[in-house]
C-alpha cells in the first residue's frame, strides 16, 4: 500500500505532466494553420506548374532530357523525409518503416539502395541501415524553397552523373487532420504528365509562340520541376507533422486525466483506510480507560 | 482608356500580383520583351532579373528569379520562384549580398569548381538585380 504522500506527489506530477501535453497541443494546432496556409498558397503555383508541363511534354520525345531518360536500374535513391522533432506519434515511425520495406523490396530484385535524409528523424532511424548518401537537418522547422531547391540540385545531380537510376520520395501525406499517411512518389526519371483534357487543348497550345524552342523551356523547367516535387513534399510533411502531434498530445492528455482519476481513488482510499484505522485506535483507547 | 492585360505573378509562397496593368516589360531567356493587351500566346522562359509594368501613371517593379511566363487570353501568368517588389527590397542587405556572392564566385572560379562557380553566379545576378529594381524605387 502507497502511503498517503507517494500518491498525492505522483497525482500533482501527473497534472503537470498533462498541462505540458496540452500546452503542445495548443502550439500544434497553431502551428498546424501556419503550416496548412502555406500549403494553401503553394497551390496555385503548383498547379500553374503541372499545367504547363503537361502541355510542354505533350509533343516532345523524352530521350533528348538527360532527366527523363530511363535507365536499367541498379541504384535506386530514396528521399525520406520526415520531421525534425520526435513527440508526434507513429508518425515518423510510419514513413521510416515504409523506407524499410522499399529498402528491402528493390534489394531483393538485386538493386542498390541509398537513402537522402531530409529531417533528423528520419537520419536517425536510417543511419544504421549505413546507406544514407547524404543528409539535410534542422530544416524542417522553417524551410524556403531554397532549401527544396538545394535537395532537388543534390538529388539531380547525382542522378545525372549516374551514381543513382531511379529517385523516389517518401513522405507523409497530409490527407487531413486526422490522417497523415506515409507515400512514396517517384521523382526521376521524370515521367511525362499526362494529359487531361487531350486533343482539344493540345491543338490550342500549338498556336503558342515559343522562345526559346520548347526543348529549351524544358531544359529550364525540369530543375524547377524537381523543386516543387521536394517542396511540396516538404509542406505534406510540415502539417503532417503538426497534425499528428496534436492528435499525439490530446491522447496524451486524456491519458493523464485517466492516470489522475484513478490515482485520485487510490489515494481516497487510502485516507479513508487511515482515518478508519485512527477511529478504531480511538475507540480501542476509549474502551480500556472505560474498562 | 486604353485596353488593358492582366498580369499575375505566382512564387510558391503566393501570388504576389495580381491586377490589371498597361504594359509589363520583363526579362526574357532571349533578351527583355514587352506585353501589351491581346498579345499573341507566348511562352517564354524568365531569367534573374527586373520586371516592370505600368498602370497608367503607375510604375512598378520587382526583382524576380527564374521561371517561366505564359501568356493567353489577355493575360500573362508568371511563375516564378521569387519576387520581390523594388520598394520592399533592403540595399544594404543586397550589396552585402552582392559583395559576397563576387567573393564566392572568384573563389570557385579559381579551384575550378563548376557547381559552385554556377550558383555563386546565380547569387550575383539575384543581388544585381535586387539592386536595380531598388534604385528605381
Amino acid at each position: 500500500m502507497p502511503s498517503l504522500k507517494d500518491v498525492q506527489d505522483k497525482i500533482v506530477g501527473v497534472k503537470k505532466t498533462a498541462q505540458i501535453t496540452s500546452a503542445m497541443n495548443m502550439v500544434a494546432s497553431a502551428k498546424l494553420r501556419g503550416a496548412q496556409d502555406k500549403m494553401e498558397k503553394f497551390r496555385p503555383y503548383a498547379d500553374k506548374f503541372n499545367e504547363a508541363m503537361s502541355n510542354l511534354s505533350g509533343g516532345g520525345n523524352t530521350d533528348a532530357f538527360p532527366l527523363m531518360e530511363v535507365r536499367d536500374v541498379k541504384n535506386v535513391e530514396i528521399v525520406v523525409i520526415t520531421s525534425d522533432r520526435g513527440l508526434c506519434g507513429s508518425f515518423n515511425a510510419n514513413i521510416v518503416k515504409l523506407a524499410n520495406a522499399k529498402m528491402r523490396e528493390y534489394e531483393a530484385e538485386g538493386k542498390n539502395v541509398n537513402f537522402v535524409c531530409v529531417g533528423k528523424k528520419a537520419n536517425q532511424s536510417l543511419k544504421k541501415t549505413g546507406k544514407v548518401r547524404t543528409r539535410f537537418l534542422d530544416i524542417m522547422a522553417d524551410f524556403q524553397m531554397f532549401n527544396a531547391r538545394e535537395i532537388a540540385q543534390d538529388v539531380a545531380t547525382n542522378f545525372l552523373n549516374g551514381s543513382s537510376d531511379k529517385v523516389e520520395v517518401l513522405y507523409g501525406h497530409f490527407q487531413s487532420v486526422a490522417v497523415q499517411r506515409p507515400v512514396a512518389q517517384d521523382m526521376l526519371p521524370i515521367t511525362p504528365i499526362e494529359e487531361e483534357d487531350g486533343a482539344a487543348e493540345k491543338q490550342e497550345i500549338g498556336d503558342y509562340i515559343y522562345e526559346p524552342s520548347t526543348e529549351e523551356i524544358m531544359d529550364v523547367m525540369q530543375p524547377l520541376y524537381l523543386n516543387v516535387i521536394i517542396y511540396n513534399a516538404m509542406l505534406q510533411v510540415g502539417a503532417s507533422e503538426h497534425a499528428a502531434r496534436m492528435t499525439a498530445m490530446d491522447n496524451a492528455t486524456n491519458a493523464c486525466k485517466d492516470i489522475v482519476s484513478d490515482l485520485t481513488l487510490v489515494y481516497n482510499k487510502a485516507r479513508q483506510a487511515a482515518v478508519t484505522g485512527e477511529l478504531m485506535d480511538i475507540v480501542g483507547g476509549a474502551e480500556a480507560l472505560k474498562g | 482608356m486604353a485596353q488593358q492585360i492582366h498580369l499575375e505573378v505566382v512564387t510558391p509562397s503566393g501570388a504576389v500580383v495580381n491586377e490589371e496593368v498597361d504594359i509589363v516589360n520583363a526579362p526574357g531567356y532571349g533578351g527583355d520583351f514587352g506585353v501589351l493587351a491581346n498579345h499573341a500566346p507566348f511562352l517564354s522562359t524568365i531569367k534573374i532579373g527586373l520586371l516592370t509594368y505600368e498602370q497608367g501613371k503607375d510604375r512598378h517593379n520587382l526583382m524576380i528569379s527564374g521561371g517561366f511566363s505564359e501568356v493567353s487570353n489577355n493575360k500573362i501568368t508568371f511563375l516564378v520562384e521569387s519576387a520581390e517588389f523594388g520598394k520592399e527590397i533592403n540595399v544594404d542587405r543586397a550589396m552585402k549580398a552582392k559583395e559576397r556572392a563576387e567573393k564566392r564566385l572568384a573563389q570557385a572560379a579559381a579551384q575550378g569548381d563548376n557547381f559552385n562557380q554556377a550558383r555563386a553566379e546565380a547569387a550575383l545576378q539575384r543581388a544585381l538585380a535586387r539592386i536595380k529594381a531598388a534604385k528605381i524605387a
